[in-house]
């Protein structure tokens, strides 16, 4: 790919930028070499582990936490613990109400803010020895599990792409920003 | 020594001018070596060969100590966990690649760099795919930086002092020239949509480790590191590339980066809400804490390193800002009461460790040794009270209060709280 090209594109760019906060000057640019090599719409999408509160990124497929509790039993409890409690690691479940109190104890259900969080974290790092190994159904199980040990949702209530991200966690409205982005 | 040698005292329970040392020299050091010196006229290493080269250097077999304290996983969770760099066996203000702190979440990934690509995606006019080669075309620049966790000194959160070492207690720290490509001339080919305000970055270890990063940070001095101290990422740093925000919390300097996809919110991921946000003692917790506090420690004299024979020491240590430069450093030998400036060694640099050292005569009683630096936006490194103010009560990220050390009339050093 030519240098004149890769500039021609920089001029493009800082036009499209010119709007965006984030943008530093882009004169410099104009000597990169451009390397970057096209990806398909496809490949992205198989690389893309990224959930949005929004919900954007959850994938097809759905669950309940009566399928979760199957799930859980097989790949988490050892280490979790029954109902997400007196595990090996960390505590999923509990400890609601205890935030403001003198012992925080930091759950899924007493702290997390939003309930994508999970579906994301479950689907890339859970469970640890074979990360990745659930399918889309399972890990909304195991998420509908969570939530409803921690008395978010109700054993049969399914969850999907449209759903999940309209579950409140009960601690949502707890959390401020240290940093905000400069205005455009 | 005469009179005329004799330092002036720079702040109480003999602390001296910090400039004494380069003045009088080593006096104390001086007759050390005079006591133990040998008279053979030629010793044992002296009179053979020595062994020949070798591909890769290794430190000194006396030197087997200096090596990381590591922090054991939890059952089941095998490379889960962290290393902590030796900070009171080193000098200067590099620590050496192999001790590097290290904090992973599901081990380290063996990764193929012919087999591995940075895809930067979402709101970019074109999806594109970075190969290690074709990093290493690009522009690079390098800079010597810290690096630290945000969840280093959180055991000074304790309600009694925790006993240990510089190590055990700050050793989440460490500072090493990271080379690599801007990260906004990758972005900016992608094209970068209008309303971007993030980026996610993913890892490819197990865990696929993320985190959400403003654009704005990405556009000021983010990088795509590569080399750490000339040399290409060791494994444990991320191999063969990881993000690095200079001043920002460890834990998003993603390591093993494989996607970046720009959006317009966070993606407020497990690491950055559950775990390194600040929880306060009304409930409501912060999020996005980025840039780390000013701070600094006293290296040597530190517990573990006992004071031998009385006479002048010199009190050594490391400070840091993640908002800058350090402007001073101030020592105190009295748990606070007076306060001498440090000598600051040459390089002081942004968003970098800055050794400080000040001579000190101890006269084998009690003291306690302080520091307290201050940075280049003015903000001064807060005592640990102010620190806790406010916070919950086992909230331990971010912590950048003052580190006492008593040192005992036995020449022992502990940790304690002023």
């Amino acid at each position: 790919m030519s240098i004149s090209r890769g500039a021609m594109v920089v001029l493009a760019l800082a036009a499209a930028l010119s709007g965006g906060a984030a943008i530093a000057d882009s004169e410099f640019t104009t000597d990169v070499p451009q390397l970057g090599a096209p990806v398909a719409a496809d490949v992205v999408n198989e690389l893309d582990y990224v959930v949005l509160p929004d919900g954007s990124g959850l994938p097809d497929g759905s669950g309940t936490a009566t399928n979760g509790a199957e799930v859980y039993a097989t790949h988490c409890l050892a280490c979790h613990g029954e109902k997400g409690q007196d595990g090996i690691n960390d505590r999923l479940a509990g400890g609601h109400g205890s935030i403001g109190a003198e012992v925080p104890v930091k759950t899924v259900g007493s702290y997390w803010p939003y309930a994508t969080t999970v579906f994301d974290y479950v689907r890339r790092a859970m469970p640890y020895q074979a990360p990745g190994s659930l399918t889309a159904d399972e890990v909304y199980s195991l998420t509908a599990y969570l939530l409803f040990i921690n008395n978010i949702v109700d054993e049969n209530e399914r969850l999907d792409a449209r759903s999940l991200p309209a579950v409140k966690m009960p601690n949502r409205d707890n959390f401020v920003w240290a940093w905000e982005p400069s205005a455009d | 020594m005469t009179s005329q040698d004799r330092p002036q005292a720079a702040a109480a329970n003999g602390l001296l001018d910090r400039r004494w040392f380069l003045k009088a020299g080593a006096v104390g050091g001086a007759a050390l070596l005079t006591a133990t010196a040998s008279a053979k006229s030629r010793e044992t290493w002296s009179s053979v060969p020595g062994v020949g080269m070798g591909e890769s250097g290794d430190p000194s077999s006396f030197e087997a100590h200096v090596k990381r304290l590591h922090v054991g996983s939890r059952p089941g969770t095998t490379g889960a966990g962290s290393s902590r760099t030796p900070l009171q066996h080193l000098d200067g203000i590099i620590t050496p690649s192999r001790l590097h702190f290290e904090r992973h979440h599901s081990g380290i990934p063996a990764i193929d760099p012919d087999q591995h690509q940075l895809v930067i995606h979402g709101l970019v006019e074109r999806p594109l795919a970075f190969t290690l080669d074709a990093l290493a075309r690009y522009p690079m620049v390098s800079r010597i930086q810290f690096l630290e966790c945000s969840g280093n000194s959180g055991a000074m959160v304790a309600p009694e002092p925790v006993q240990g070492t510089a190590s055990s207690l700050h050793g989440l720290v460490s500072a090493s020239e990271w080379g690599g490509v801007p990260l906004g001339l990758l972005l900016e080919e992608a094209g970068v949509k209008p309303g971007a305000k993030w980026l996610i970055a993913d890892g490819a270890d197990a865990a696929m480790m993320s985190r959400s990063v403003p654009l704005e940070k990405i556009m000021d001095d983010a990088i795509v590191a590569l080399y750490q101290n000339g040399e290409r990422l060791r494994p444990s740093n991320g191999y063969p590339m990881r993000l690095f925000l200079p001043g920002w919390e460890g834990n998003m300097c993603v390591k093993w980066l494989r996607t970046i996809k720009v959006t317009a919110e966070p993606a407020m991921t497990k690491d950055e809400t559950s775990k390194y946000s600040d929880l306060r003692d009304d409930g409501v917790a912060e999020l996005f804490s980025f840039p780390m506090g000013v701070k600094s420690i006293i290296t040597s004299p530190s517990p573990g390193l006992e004071l031998g024979e009385q006479g002048v020491y010199q009190v050594s240590g490391l400070a840091w800002s993640g908002s800058g430069r350090i402007r001073r450093v101030e020592v105190s030998a009295d748990g606070g009461s007076t306060w001498a400036d440090a000598a600051l060694d040459e390089h002081v640099l942004p968003k970098c460790l800055t050794r400080f050292r000040i001579p000190w005569r101890w006269e084998g009683g009690k003291a306690t040794l302080v520091s307290r630096a201050t940075d280049d936006t003015g903000a001064v490194q807060p005592t640990r009270e102010a620190v806790l103010e406010g916070r919950a009560s086992n909230s331990f990220y971010h912590y950048n209060g003052l580190q006492a050390w008593r040192v005992a009339e036995t020449g022992e050093l502990n940790n304690v709280y002023i």
